[in-house]
């Protein structure tokens, strides 16, 4: 085994209360040679101020387009254990709920066959694997199958769906998370494993308007729990917040976006019609107030970082739709959506940037939904507008002498 | 406990910068107690991990969307020395309510051939010099600290209370002898959202030329052809992205907007960007109005104001000229003077 190598610069950053990932690469290079690599590699990174690894390459398992990453070194005759340091994406259980026996099986079949490194977890929630060769890909994909695990997506595909911890351990879930996250992610199989999209499509499922997976930010489709009818409301707890000292005027009635509750000292008022849904009453007083009993998602479309036409937040597509096994309606939409951006969406256009694009109305139409209030901030305010080339026309075609009257008049 | 009162749960409360309760219409109380990890974790980590939920947890645990651990229990008397033994394993119990969270980030030098800086690095740094807001939930509301190492934002870097982004500042070279090996030109001209890639013939080989007018470094090229490479130790660095959030909470979910536009890479432990994080976070800190997150203080107090209390440049950086810039500009008189 070679020597750990020295790295001067990193050592800085095994200093300071904050767990440091300098100690974790080391712990990895006790037993690990590419964790080895990886910190000879890193430290020339600190000490150049620029980055080592060549751009992707493309390697995977048999029957799979996604899930691999390929990685290698441009430093690989000084750091030959990095030369090959590609990523695999485990799909993660839903809400990222473990028994310490899983965790120890992924453990040995990594500790076996890579480089002892992970991310627990990635951005779009897979369980990272950091760095293994390509002739190890096969009998890792093998013992995580045998394991009970899956690949996750990479590329034009549908990437690992994630979410909130839902039901299972909050009362603010207004449907159940972790149930919808795990059935689009064996309904959809074919699409997380055989990239065939123009660009990645990401689901994010949050259960309330909090949306603690950021899935109005990151996801394609954002699907983000809330409720029709009135907000639960316990006045002896309300009551009790206010005798706790909770100024309830200044603190929850003035921070409601739409003015909506009152507070008289002694019950409080709300107006169920005018509530946008925002959760922050029910966030500062849990104990008194609980989102309403008729429960569903507002489904948005279209969010995705900066590249390439810039950054969009999701845009209301389904104002109100129940969650319930099996999603039938749910899943039709999605499959309306996949149709019309896969005939038309360009090489790495995303389905925000596609909306963008040919216009929400065009894209509505197309999907076969109803236009609604709902879905805009405000109306247009541009007498540009298009009309469909079906009207009728005024003259009938070759009746020149009528419009020759029409012009000389 | 979670199976058995799984959707019925009633309410929940914060008892401490690392631990909460939540209790069922059962009656039934768990309490979770989150740590930090550094997110890229070794396999030696993880097994610690589950041996603390075997001996502590009945052999679960679970992770948050931010890489926090979290470790559940049914009877406050465990709250304790669960704690105890994760502290004493060196993953701090804290960032619940109005504290500072772990940094979601990305991979920079460690694994990513298109960063602009590194991510776990920075992020080490800020999260120590940060660590007393880990620990405490004296903050006006919630705060989020978001880190990707280039444009590509591999996370929701783009809707943080604070993001720092790794960013290029000149154009990509052109390997003129190896681009038309490795990279078909239409799709790489056609990659660039500001049209400044054309075709082009450089003694009788095709290859592309990049107008670096028209360049604005986003290295979308780049993703497409790696004879573009845009990577530059000189002139790659860290800018600075504040009020952002993705919570419907009070005020509609909102992208950050840019506070400082370039500060140097200075590893190991960037300096600068941690005195900038840390100065924004305390000029919040001190001044906004209970659940104000950085974005809404800001809207409250208007963005000259925000300047000016910050001590931070304003600059033509500051002013959008991307598309749709124009629904930017102050279109009315309702100006503070002085």
């Amino acid at each position: 085994m070679a020597e750990i190598p020295k790295t001067p610069l990193l050592d800085e950053l095994e200093k300071g209360p904050w767990p440091s990932f300098v100690k974790e690469i080391k712990k990895a290079a006790e037993k690990n040679d590419m964790a080895k690599g990886l910190l000879g590699q890193l430290e020339t990174s600190y000490r150049e101020k620029i980055g080592h690894w060549k751009h992707g390459g493309i390697v995977g398992v048999m029957g799979y387009g996604g899930g691999v990453i390929g990685r290698y070194s441009d430093l690989a005759d000084k750091f030959p254990d990095v030369a090959h340091f590609h990523t695999m994406r485990v799909n993660h259980p839903a809400g990222w709920f473990y028994t310490s026996e899983a965790l120890r099986k992924l453990c040995d079949i990594w500790d076996e066959h890579g480089s002892g490194l992970t991310n627990m977890h990635g951005s779009t929630g897979d369980i990272i694997f950091l760095g293994t060769t390509t002739d190890q890909l096969e009998p890792i994909f093998a013992k995580l199958t045998e394991a009970g695990f899956d690949l996750g997506g990479s590329g034009s595909d549908v990437r690992t769906p994630s979410c909130c911890v839902g039901q299972a351990r909050c009362e603010w879930a207004c449907y159940d998370t972790m149930a919808l996250t795990y059935d689009l992610t064996m309904t959809y199989q074919d699409e997380l494993h055989r990239p065939a999209f123009p660009y990645k499509y990401k689901f994010k499922c949050s259960g309330c308007p909090i949306d603690c997976v950021a899935s109005i930010a990151r996801a394609d489709m954002s699907i983000i729990g809330t409720w029709k009818d009135d907000i639960q409301v316990d006045a002896g707890e309300v009551k009790k917040y206010a005798d706790g000292g909770l100024n309830i005027d200044k603190l929850v009635c003035a921070n409601c976006p739409t003015k909506c509750m009152d507070w008289n000292g002694k019950t409080l008022a709300i107006d169920n019609s005018n509530c946008v849904k925002c959760m922050h009453c029910i966030r500062v007083m849990p104990k008194a107030l609980r989102p309403g009993k008729e429960r569903g998602a507002t489904i948005l479309l279209g969010s995705k970082a900066p590249i390439v036409e810039g950054a969009l937040l999701s845009s209301v597509l389904v104002p109100f739709m129940e969650m319930k096994p099996p999603y039938q309606e749910l899943k039709d939409l999605v499959e309306k959506i996949w149709d019309f951006w896969g005939e038309y969406g360009k090489n790495r256009e995303r389905v925000g940037e596609l909306i963008q694009r040919v216009g929400l109305g065009n894209f509505l139409e197309a999907i076969g939904l109803e236009p609604r209030p709902e879905m805009i901030r405000r109306e247009t305010e541009t007498p540009h507008g298009h009309w469909a080339a079906a009207l009728p026309e005024a003259f009938a075609a070759g009746d020149q002498e009528e419009l020759r009257r029409v012009e000389i008049s | 406990m979670i199976k058995k009162n799984y959707g019925a749960w009633k309410y929940h409360e914060i008892l401490s910068a690392g631990v909460m309760v939540h209790v069922a219409e059962s009656g039934d109380k768990v309490f979770t107690v989150r740590a930090g990890s550094p997110r890229l974790v070794s396999t030696q980590t993880i097994r610690k991990f589950a041996e603390i939920a075997d001996k502590h947890c009945g052999g679960f645990m679970r992770f948050t969307s931010r890489h926090n651990a979290e470790f559940m229990v049914t009877e406050e008397s465990k709250v304790k020395p669960l704690v105890a033994e994760l502290e004493s394993a060196g993953f701090p119990v804290g960032g619940l309510g109005n504290a500072i969270t772990s940094i979601i980030h990305t991979q920079g030098w460690v694994h990513c051939h298109s960063a602009a800086t590194d991510a776990s690095g920075i992020v080490k740094c800020v999260m120590d010099d940060l660590f007393e807001y880990f620990k405490t939930t004296e903050l006006p509301g919630k705060i989020r600290i978001a880190l990707a190492c280039c444009l590509n934002m591999c996370g929701a870097v783009h809707c943080s209370d604070i993001a720092i982004l790794g960013i290029h500042r000149r154009p990509p070279k052109i390997l003129d002898a190896s681009l038309k090996r490795l990279c078909e030109i239409p799709n790489v001209v056609a990659s660039c959202p500001t049209a400044a890639i054309r075709p082009a013939t450089k003694d009788g080989v095709p290859t592309v030329e990049i107008d670096e007018n028209l360049c604005m470094f986003c290295a979308n090229c780049f993703t497409v052809c790696p004879a573009l490479p845009i990577n530059d130790p000189l002139n790659d660095g860290v800018s600075i992205w504040v009020g952002g959030k993705v919570s419907n909470a009070m005020s509609e979910p909102r992208f950050s907007k840019l506070a400082v536009p370039f500060l140097p890479n200075n590893p190991p432990r960037w300096p600068e960007v941690v005195a900038a994080v840390r100065n924004i976070v305390e000029v919040w800190a001190k001044n906004a109005r209970p659940f104000e997150r950085i974005g809404d203080f800001i809207e409250r107090i208007g963005w000259p104001r925000f300047f000016q209390m910050t001590g931070i440049e304003f600059t033509k950086q500051h002013i959008d000229d991307f598309k749709h810039a124009g629904l930017t500009y102050k279109r009315s008189t309702q100006l503070r003077h002085g």
